[in-house]
């Protein structure tokens, strides 16, 4: 690989070719401060915050997008640098509602962070007027505040550049600029998917979910009410983050005690319904690819890709596995099966949802999603709420023990823990798929070619005389990608996972929001996958039709995978959807 | 008429000492009309190069003829075009900025009006010494007579096989696209121009890469203003050391200047570069009407600073003006009077560009805001002399942080008002008075008494009634004369405009 030698501040580094002063700058362990930048999505050197010196140039240069040279001499914190810096700081501040004690970012706010580390001495140094906003909170999931928007456009370009939907962008210009959504249109009447990537890009408090912490302590609460509680694969891999755990770290065990804990009366696991997607899908491909139904095949866990998929790809609907998500599926079994058998009324039963996802938030709310006339979920919550109750409940995260899920439906197995990454359903399918059709137990369940962050992955697999193509992407600019090519006929697939959120739920727009200055430096996404793939290797059960709590349910009471009452309580449908409201 | 002879227009001081090279044919010939152009020997630098050029030979002539950008940054033209032909590329781009937008400029727009030709031609001999066969024209929408004019020049060039494919039987082919602008100023910069081509909001893109490399659509492309391209046949044709032999050792040829303002004779003038500012205001000019003084020149626009009477004799080039605090601009030369306050003058220029900022930088979108804020507060008398400081500050602060050209010059008119009127900003503080009395709360409408013969003209036209008789009657007269009551009067002026007697003043 060819590389280039420079200087940071007098420290000699040696870095690829085409890397950038800011990424020069960090193997010469020298942090460069940014607010705009977030790497591969949104590279505009608008927030003028990373503004370095370069020997021989009378100009700054904007570190995040300067290419470093070879024998460049670069300095970062020059008097002239500090005191820019400070200035860009005061004139943001200027411009921002600093009502930092009752905001949701207090103590993970980027721009706070800042303040503090240049020691912003008087925040209304540069006061004068602000244009009023009005709050956006129309959309299920999210509520939009400009009058904290520091207008870094990392909302934008998440929406845009990762998603490729673009319902939001700046409008107005000058002072007067704000982001705000197409046609100015309230945020639930445009085609956003909720999928909440704009909040996990957000670098303050002017983006941030809907919450429901209190309505669900308030349940807890009412001893009227069975509350139960299911809990989403990444979540474990995220919520340590929320207490100052580094991105990678491994909260199952802490988690389902906290959660038993925070007084819920069954701690179960979102597992269960993902080893029961697995059943119902992998039953639904191969009627397809046996009876000559739609192919390909597309999975519907991920709310905001179904909603993509009916607004974008409306002809595609057909294609959808008409599985309702884990989520939907586990309120359903909660509300039916598990009342039944334990005899509780079903309409004492208040189904939480904690979810890496803010898209959830807007799937719970489908008219389609109930069972027997009753919601299938009562209430979803983030990641990030998740972490705000435990906080709340004064329960010390590094005091908790690890405690186990409660039986039945908190059983899980290692294909469904691997929901959480992207590749993570199709591996869990194909465990399922190929022994259901050899009859023979595999040699190896790693089906290690659908893993990884490559945009769009595909495998073909020889299965008892039957060959079987496979296709993976995640992020919906790639899904467009992906559909793109298989409706042109250049790509030839029978099953296909796609995830909205760029790497899969461990990067769901629900997940605890990283800085930029560690997201631009360690990939979030496979340091949470591999917590999960961790999980999976240590499960003795990898297989979702091997879940013994899955078998006693099809024993019982649903009969067999596609039977009437699985498709009654586990089965949805879908509803094309203009682009934009009626502006298409 | 002297001595009862016709002076001929071209030896009328305002022309005499005018050197036409861009603006050669406007006027002169009939813009509709092909033929005409053909006339003045209209594509025959395409032709030339075309036929007995390399690509190489074309950009060393325009290396040689050190023609410089005329859209204000003064880049050299022939570098721009050999760094561009240094990329290898499938497609590479030519295009024209006639996004003209400063406030009381109309250079391009006449030569676009006047010459569409000249600027279709120059972008096909561009075309053919970078490697490009497509062009793109970004032109506001405002010039609708602009925008005609070259789509029925690019018809007919197109009919007479001067433009499109194998032109003259070379083999090359080039055409050129039409794009308008919605009108937003910043546009006019260089990556904001072709990220509104690409169909984007017109935002300015950080450099490098450099638009040679990567510009319209990722691609190495150019871009010149229309004032550069009405040079450039006439180089080809007159060869480089004919351009170069006009102008200063650093600023060749001439420049265009949309004279304005406080000045006997307005208009475009083109002048050979380092011409006395004195001489363009005195002699070209006709000097300050009405009697007034001259009190200061702003070029650049918005982007650009005031040049003060002790600096008149200064040289029209690109490194005098901006040893000054000035720039050249894209041409705009505005002359102000005594009854021009300096102060105001800076606000008109920043409040222009806090509008016309695209957002999207931090220093840009807040710092000129603030500082527009600070003005205001001056010219109302709430300022302080903390707030010059201030301003300055902050005015270093944005031309040192600004993503581009807009913001980093966005400050350069209070700077240099600042600089060279440092007194009027501080009369406006500390004396809470306007000393040219146009910041209207800040001076006050006097009666002199004794000058006053009561005919009451200025109090019957007084919109607020602030007027009122006194009991006073001035020797000599018949009639008790008025008083304006200041709490009242609303600085309209339409008493000093009614007053017949001289009677009414401002102070």
């Amino acid at each position: 690989m060819d590389t280039i030698t420079l200087k940071i501040d007098g420290i000699e580094v040696t870095v690829p070719k085409g890397s950038t002063v800011l990424e020069a700058a960090h193997a010469a362990a020298v942090k460069i401060p940014t607010l705009c930048f977030l790497k591969e999505i949104n590279e505009i050197g608008a927030c003028r915050m990373c503004l370095v010196e370069i020997k021989g140039s009378p100009k700054l240069a904007a570190a995040c997008v300067f290419p470093a040279a070879d024998g460049m001499e670069v300095f970062t914190s020059t008097p002239r640098i500090l005191a820019n810096r400070k200035k860009t700081l005061e004139l943001i501040l200027s411009n921002h509602r600093k009502e930092c004690l009752s905001c949701v970012r207090s103590g993970n706010c980027e721009l706070q962070k800042l303040c503090r580390e240049y020691g912003i001495e008087d925040e209304n140094y540069y006061a004068g007027a602000n244009p009023e906003f009005r709050i956006d909170d129309s959309a299920a999931h999210m509520v939009r505040d400009n009058s904290k928007c520091i207008l870094c456009r990392r909302c934008v370009a998440a929406c845009t550049v990762s998603q490729g939907i673009g319902c939001i962008g700046a409008n107005e210009r000058g002072f007067d600029t704000n982001i705000g959504s197409v046609f100015d249109l309230p945020l639930a009447e445009t085609s956003c998917i909720h999928c909440g990537q704009c909040i996990t890009a957000c670098p303050v408090g002017a983006i941030y979910e809907k919450d429901s912490v209190d309505d669900v302590f308030a349940a807890i609460h009412d001893p009227s009410k069975h509350v139960l509680v299911q809990v989403a694969p990444a979540v474990r891999a995220g919520l340590a983050e929320e207490f100052g755990k580094p991105v990678g770290t491994d909260a199952q065990g802490k988690m389902a005690a906290a959660m038993r804990r925070l007084g819920f009366d069954k701690v179960f696991d979102t597992l269960f319904s993902a080893d029961l997607t697995i059943m119902e899908e992998a039953t639904e491909f191969l009627d397809r690819v046996k009876n000559g139904g739609t192919l390909p095949l597309i999975t519907s866990c991920s709310p905001g890709w179904i909603k993509f998929c009916e607004t974008y790809y409306p002809d595609m609907i057909p294609n959808l596995s008409t599985c309702k998500s884990p989520q939907g599926m586990f309120g359903a079994v909660a509300k039916s099966y598990y009342a039944e058998k334990e005899g509780i009324d079903p309409k004492d039963i208040v189904m939480v949802s904690i979810m890496p996802c803010t898209a959830k938030k807007f799937e719970y709310q489908r008219p389609e999603m109930n069972v027997n006339g009753l919601r299938d979920n009562d209430y979803v919550l983030t990641t990030r709420e998740f972490g705000r109750m435990i906080k709340l409940a004064g329960l010390d995260w590094d005091m908790l023990p690890e405690e186990d899920f409660d039986l039945p439906l908190g059983l899980g197995t290692g294909a469904a823990v691997i929901f959480g990454a992207t590749g993570g359903v199709m591996e869990a399918a194909l465990r399922t798929a190929v022994e259901v059709l050899t009859g023979e137990e595999l040699p190896n369940v790693d089906f290690e070619d659908v893993r990884g962050l490559k945009d769009i992955r595909t495998a073909t697999y020889e299965v008892a005389g039957l060959t079987v193509r496979v296709a993976v992407t995640s992020g919906l600019a790639n899904a467009r990608k992906l559909l793109d090519m298989v409706k042109a006929g250049e790509l030839e697939v029978d099953f296909i996972e796609v995830m909205a959120c760029p790497g899969g739920c461990v990067n769901g727009g629900g997940q605890p929001q990283v800085h930029a200055s560690v997201r631009n430096f360690v990939d979030i996404r496979a340091e949470r996958a591999k917590v999960l793939y961790a999980l999976d290797q240590g499960n003795a059960i990898r297989k979702s039709h091997e879940n013994p709590a899955i078998k006693e349910i099809y024993e019982t009471y649903l009969g067999e995978p596609g039977s009437h009452l699985a498709h009654k309580l586990l089965h949805t449908e879908y509803t094309p959807r203009k682009i934009n409201g009626n502006w298409d | 008429m002297t001595d009862n002879i016709i002076t001929s227009l071209a030896d009328t001081s305002f022309y005499k000492i005018q050197r036409r090279i861009a603006l050669k044919n406007c006027g002169v010939i009939d813009p509709e009309n092909i033929d005409e152009y053909l006339a003045m020997d209209g594509y025959m630098a395409l032709h030339k190069v075309l036929t007995e050029m390399t690509p190489d030979d074309v950009i060393q002539v325009m290396l040689d003829s050190g023609l410089r950008g005329r859209g204000g940054a003064g880049f050299p033209t022939g570098l721009k075009w050999k760094f561009a032909k240094g990329y290898d590329a499938p497609q590479k781009y030519v295009c024209c900025n006639a996004d003209e937008g400063d406030p009381g400029a109309f250079m391009d727009r006449s030569v676009l009006e006047g010459d569409p030709h000249v600027v279709l031609e120059a972008m096909a001999i561009a075309g053919y010494a970078i490697g490009s066969s497509q062009g793109y024209i970004y032109v506001r929408a405002e010039y609708p007579v602009a925008v005609k004019r070259l789509n029925i020049a690019l018809q007919q060039a197109r009919e007479y096989g001067l433009f499109g494919k194998n032109i003259y039987g070379t083999g090359f082919d080039f055409d050129i696209d039409i794009r308008l602008g919605a009108g937003a100023f910043v546009c006019g910069e260089e990556t904001a121009l072709m990220t509104s081509i690409e169909g984007n909001r017109g935002e300015p893109r950080p450099r490098p890469p450099f638009p040679a490399e990567k510009g319209l659509f990722q691609s190495p492309s150019i871009l010149n203003n229309v004032e550069t391209w009405a040079n450039i046949p006439q180089i080809i044709l007159n060869g480089a050391d004919w351009f170069s032999s006009v102008g200063t050792e650093k600023s060749k040829g001439t420049k265009v200047f949309a004279l304005g303002g406080k000045i006997r004779h307005t208009g475009l003038v083109e002048i050979p570069m380092g011409t006395p500012l004195s001489t363009v205001i005195d002699e070209i000019g006709g000097g300050v009407p009405n009697g007034k003084k001259f009190k200061a020149a702003q070029t650049g626009g918005p982007s650009g600073g005031c040049i003060p009477a002790s600096h008149i004799n200064v040289q029209m080039d690109y490194e005098h003006l901006a040893e000054i605090g000035s720039i050249m601009g894209s041409g705009g030369l505005i002359v102000m009077d005594e009854d021009n306050c300096m102060v105001d003058i800076a606000k008109f220029f920043l409040t222009f560009t806090c509008d016309e900022s695209c957002g999207k930088c931090t220093p840009c979108r807040i710092g000129t805001k603030r500082m527009l804020e600070i003005l205001d507060r001056i010219t109302s008398g709430k300022g302080t002399m903390e707030d010059i400081d201030k301003l300055e500050d902050l005015a270093y602060y944005i031309k040192d942080n600004a993503l581009c050209g807009l913001g980093q010059t966005a400050p350069n008119p209070v700077l240099s008002t600042i600089r060279f009127f440092r007194d009027e900003y501080e009369a406006h503080i500390n004396d809470r008075h306007c000393p040219a009395a146009v910041c209207k709360e800040l001076f006050h409408y006097v009666v002199d008494p004794d000058k006053c013969i009561g005919c009451t003209q200025c109090l019957r036209n007084c919109p607020p009634f602030a007027i009122t008789k006194t009991d006073y009657i001035a020797e000599g007269h018949k009639l008790p004369s008025v008083k304006i009551d200041n709490d009242k009067c609303i600085k309209c002026g339409a008493c000093i405009e009614k007053c017949k007697f001289d009677a009414i003043s401002k102070q």
